[in-house]
């Protein structure tokens, strides 16, 4: 036999001594909750479509993403993305930019022709969904995918609710959003619009559906008593925006008054401004910091020209003015009235003081309860009422439209068990993936792709899209800045580091298992994991 | 479709490996078929830089030459973990020299290497730093002086550890061993002794001087890599971390050996024919006290009432590194990263 020099058969080899024995705690390999998702409203498993996106393999991190939420390129522009609160990366530099590659995906599926396909059988049952929103056109989605025949009765002409005649378009581009309606509705989804339902119960009863999903919103606009001129020109912003999503909208004149301080106001003096306002002014109660409305919006319409009057109620309107009064806050932080009062000139007030739901479609409906003017559920969105279920901005919750598709999926889920008679069996959710789980060593240092925005003269005129998408290029970039946060993305670091060998690498998206034979429970690989994958746990003996 | 110039971005320079990253840019540890020179049932403790940074240097000469690899190697820790008769955990030809001799052993077999006319088997000799610094010195710098044919890997935990972690010409100042104890006004090892190896060995004038650790995967291997691209004498200094020697905890090893580059204690670089060539810029600087608290063997530093005048002492040592090298990048260069 030929053997290479020095080597010999007869020594052995010290594969013999299972040093294993020598261990009291053992790592393993677990998935951590990432912090975006835990924050996701729509409940999206952000980091694991990112996984994809950083390969490039863009139609598979779409199709993880529209497993949760039907509405991505919809999301990628209007949602407040929390993900991005939560996001960990923000320790090390900045957030990972989700939103930006959340559209992309959204905008490519689009452009490419992606689509999603009824896999499960027929299940013979009938659901109604009252109102075509964020929150009725997510549950119709996913009961649809789940096998149930599905129709939607909308009180107004086209769907979509708040994100059509609400949201402006130039944060919106209605055929962005159209595109994604008609998605949904290629699964065979029914719709019916222009038709109101007034009794939820006969609507059921009549149409013989076996469970119903309400998402009506909140539709009324709150009204606050302000003494006011006959000729004074005042309008409620919900229907100001909606007459300047359409074809022809409100005239406001030259000098707009919004009195509110949430993100409707904002949205009506940038929409003010767009319809040819040279002054508009948001008049607030309290401070800038107190102010409820998102601080991008706050900032973005300040870049517009937008001015903003703080810690100031609006008195009383008269011909072509309005008398605001100015506040100061006490020591509790409530602002208290001052007497000092000053004149503003105004050729509209537009009132944006929030919006309430009406139930008046629910009144005959036996074992539902309500609360502060919402509908109560259940935190799987059953009402009192067996077979009806709600969500969105009708029952208590934050109103935002990923919250909204947040309850319709959960509530689709729900009525899918109902119709089957089970109990909804949700996965334990995993122990979240914080800031002090990650070794943040191993991550190259890369500052966030900004997002280029129109210039401001451009958004001052017209509705054009503000905020541009990212380009494939940057797309994958800031999808290659996330950390993933609790799972592994095979950096291959443990099967690197152990000093025993005792790490085996399984191959490409296989992922590694420990050699418990020779593992000394050094916890190495623990500590130099980057993301937290890996736990140390006692051996039990 | 065109050609995408994304850089990568998500661990692309400092993980072993990484899915997205071409096989070209990846570590020869994260690759499946590496050669794992020193196999699994070694005895070494729990969480060894030693075994670690062996494992790292030899795979990577493996990888360079081929397969084509022979080792001597002085008494230590290394040798006594791996190789209990009749056990060997060596997958490459292997010889154990005595503690002082394992330059000279190697010299010898580069020598009948060449004789033989075998030059394309290439050498290496590994010692711990008692075998490199106090008894194999004047072995070694003989070595160096005839240039003979050798790579020789010190690995540096910084005493002599397996016979009870007495001092030696490594150990660092302030350090407790079992003959630097804790006591007195000076307590641990003295300030001002000991011999910077990889500075002597540059005075040498040999074709090549690197220092590495085993928290710098990428970079070990880049200098295994480089080392095994010249013939002559070569000589690459290791730190690994000794969880028993150093009281620190068997999962921070990897940690204090990057700590140790942060802080400005343990200076990355590599010396070509006498000069300085390059130098690995710390990337997110540290006080030496982030270092010296997660070891045992400085306790008597801290706490109640501690001995901040010796920490302030030791973090000019790493001062003076971080000047005598240029560790931290001035403005500009950092605007080239
Ligand atoms: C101006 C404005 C800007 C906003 N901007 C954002 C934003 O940027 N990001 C964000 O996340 N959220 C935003 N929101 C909030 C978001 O639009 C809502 O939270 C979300 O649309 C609520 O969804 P929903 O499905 O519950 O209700 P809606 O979107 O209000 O939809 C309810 C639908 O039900 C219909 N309906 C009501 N009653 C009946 C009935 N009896 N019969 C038949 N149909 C009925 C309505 O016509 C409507 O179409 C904004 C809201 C407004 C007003
Ligand atoms: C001539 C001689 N003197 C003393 C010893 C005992 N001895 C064996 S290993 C060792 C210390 C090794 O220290 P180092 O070289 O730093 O290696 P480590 O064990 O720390 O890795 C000593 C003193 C010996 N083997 N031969
Ligand atoms: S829907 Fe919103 S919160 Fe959820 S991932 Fe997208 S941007 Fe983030
Ligand atoms: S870094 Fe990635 S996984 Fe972690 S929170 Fe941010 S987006 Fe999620
Ligand atoms: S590094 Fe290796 S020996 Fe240490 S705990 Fe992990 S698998 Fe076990
Ligand atoms: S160290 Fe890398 S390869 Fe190992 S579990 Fe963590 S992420 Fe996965
Ligand atoms: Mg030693």
């Amino acid at each position: 036999m030929d053997k290479p020099f020095a080597v010999t058969l007869d020594v052995g080899s010290s594969l013999a001594n299972r040093t294993g024995s020598w261990r009291v705690e053992r790592p393993v390999y677990i998935d951590r909750m990432p912090p975006c998702n835990d924050a996701c409203p729509a409940g999206e498993n952000v980091q694991s479509w990112l996984y994809h996106a950083e390969e490039g393999a863009y139609e598979a991190a779409w199709r993880a993403l529209v497993a949760e939420n039907p509405l991505p390129a919809v999301c990628g522009r209007i949602c407040y993305h929390p993900c991005e609160t939560a996001c960990n990366r923000a320790h090390v530099d900045e957030a990972v930019g989700i939103h930006g590659v959340e559209r992309f995906l959204g905008d490519l599926a689009r452009s490419s022709g992606w689509s999603v396909e009824v896999e499960s059988p027929p299940s013979g049952k009938r659901v109604l969904v009252v109102g075509s929103g964020p929150s009725g056109l997510s549950a119709a989605y996913h009961l649809a995918l789940l096998g149930h025949s599905v129709t939607i009765v909308e009180a107004s002409p086209e769907l979509g609710g708040m994100m059509r005649y609400g949201i402006p378009k130039y944060r919106l581009p209605r055929d962005v959003l159209d595109a994604e309606i008609a998605a949904i509705r290629a699964l065979g989804v029914g719709v019916e619009t222009g038709r109101r339902i007034d009794d939820v119960a006969a609507a059921q009863r009549d149409g013989g559906y076996d469970a119903v999903f309400l998402a009506l919103g909140a539709q009324l606009a709150r009204r606050a008593y302000i003494p006011a001129a006959d000729s004074a020109h005042i309008l409620d912003a919900l229907s100001f925006l909606a007459s300047a999503g359409g074809a022809e909208p409100a005239r406001v004149g030259r000098r707009v008054i919004v009195y509110g301080g949430g993100d409707t106001a904002m949205d009506s003096a940038r929409t003010a401004r767009r319809l040819g306002a040279t002054e508009a002014v948001v008049v607030y109660r309290r401070t800038r910091d107190q102010m409820p409305a998102h601080a991008s919006e706050v900032e973005e319409a300040l870049a517009e020209g937008i001015q903003m009057t703080w810690l100031s109620t609006l008195a009383r309107v008269e011909d072509g003015a309005v008398v605001i009064e100015k506040m100061v806050l006490d020591e509790h932080g409530f602002p208290q009235p001052t007497g000092e009062y000053e004149t503003l000139g105004a050729d509209t007030v537009v009132l944006a003081l929030g919006q309430e739901a009406d139930l008046s479609a629910v009144e005959h409906l036996a074992g539902v309860a309500t609360r502060e003017g919402m509908l109560e559920v259940a935190p799987d969105m059953t009402t009192g009422s067996p077979g009806v279920f709600a969500g969105g901005d009708m029952v208590p919750a934050e109103r935002t439209a990923t919250v909204a598709i947040g309850h319709g999926k959960k509530a689709a889920r729900s009525i899918d068990a109902w119709l089957r008679g089970e109990e909804v069996v949700r996965p334990p959710r995993h122990e979240l993936a914080s800031f002090d789980k990650l070794n943040t060593w191993y991550y190259d240092d890369a500052p966030r792709t900004v997002q280029h925005e129109l210039e401001v003269v451009r958004r001052q005129t017209g509705f054009e899209e503000v905020v541009a998408g990212l380009d494939r290029e940057r797309a994958l970039f800031e999808a290659r800045r996330c950390l993933s946060c609790g799972n592994c993305f095979e950096c291959d670091n443990c099967f690197g580091v152990c000093p025993d060998n005792a790490v085996v690498k399984l191959g490409s998206g296989e992922r590694y298992a420990f050699d418990y034979d020779y593992c000394k429970g050094c916890g190495i690989c623990v500590s130099e994991c980057p993301c937290g994958a890996i736990v140390m746990v006692p051996e039990t003996i | 479709m065109t050609h995408d110039p994304v850089r990568f971005y998500q661990v692309g320079s400092f993980a072993a490996g990484n899915r997205l990253l071409d096989q070209g840019q990846r570590t020869e540890q994260s690759r499946r078929g590496r050669s794992n020179s020193l196999t699994s049932g070694h005895r070494a403790c729990q969480g060894c830089g030693e075994a670690l940074g062996a494992r790292y240097a030899l795979d990577a000469a493996m990888r360079a030459t081929d397969g084509r690899l022979v080792a001597a190697n002085a008494t230590g820790c290394l040798e006594v973990f791996s190789t209990p008769y009749p056990e060997t955990s060596w997958q490459i030809p292997w010889l154990h020299s005595l503690f002082g001799n394992a330059p000279a052993v190697a010299t010898g077999m580069a020598a009948a290497l060449e004789v033989k006319g075998r030059t394309d088997v290439r050498v290496v000799a590994q010692a711990g730093d008692g075998g490199t610094v106090d008894i194999g010195f004047g072995c070694l710098s003989g070595m160096f002086e005839r240039n003979d044919d050798v790579l020789f890997i010190c690995y540096d935990n910084e005493a002599y550890m397996n016979t009870g972690v007495q001092r030696s010409g490594a150990t660092p100042p302030a350090a407790r061993t079992a003959t630097t104890e804790a006591v007195g006004p000076e307590p641990g090892n003295e300030f001002g002794q000991g011999k910077d190896l990889p500075r002597i060995a540059i005075a040498h004038g040999i074709p090549y001087v690197a220092t590495a650790t085993v928290a710098e995967l990428h970079d070990l291997e880049r200098k295994v890599e480089r080392a095994m691209s010249i013939r002559g004498a070569r000589y690459l200094h290791v730190l690994v971390p000794c969880p028993l020697g150093w009281a620190s905890a068997s999962s921070d090893t990897i940690r204090l050996a990057r700590l140790a580059c942060e802080s400005g204690l343990f200076p990355l670089f590599e010396a070509e024919n006498g000069e300085v060539v390059d130098v690995t810029k710390i990337r997110r600087q540290v006080p030496v006290e982030d270092y010296l608290k997660l070891q045992g063997r400085y306790r008597h530093l801290f706490g109640d009432p501690g001995r901040p005048d010796l920490v302030r002492q030791i973090q000019k040592v790493a001062d003076r590194n971080i000047e005598r090298f240029g560790l931290v990048a001035t403005g500009a260069e950092q605007e080239v990263r």
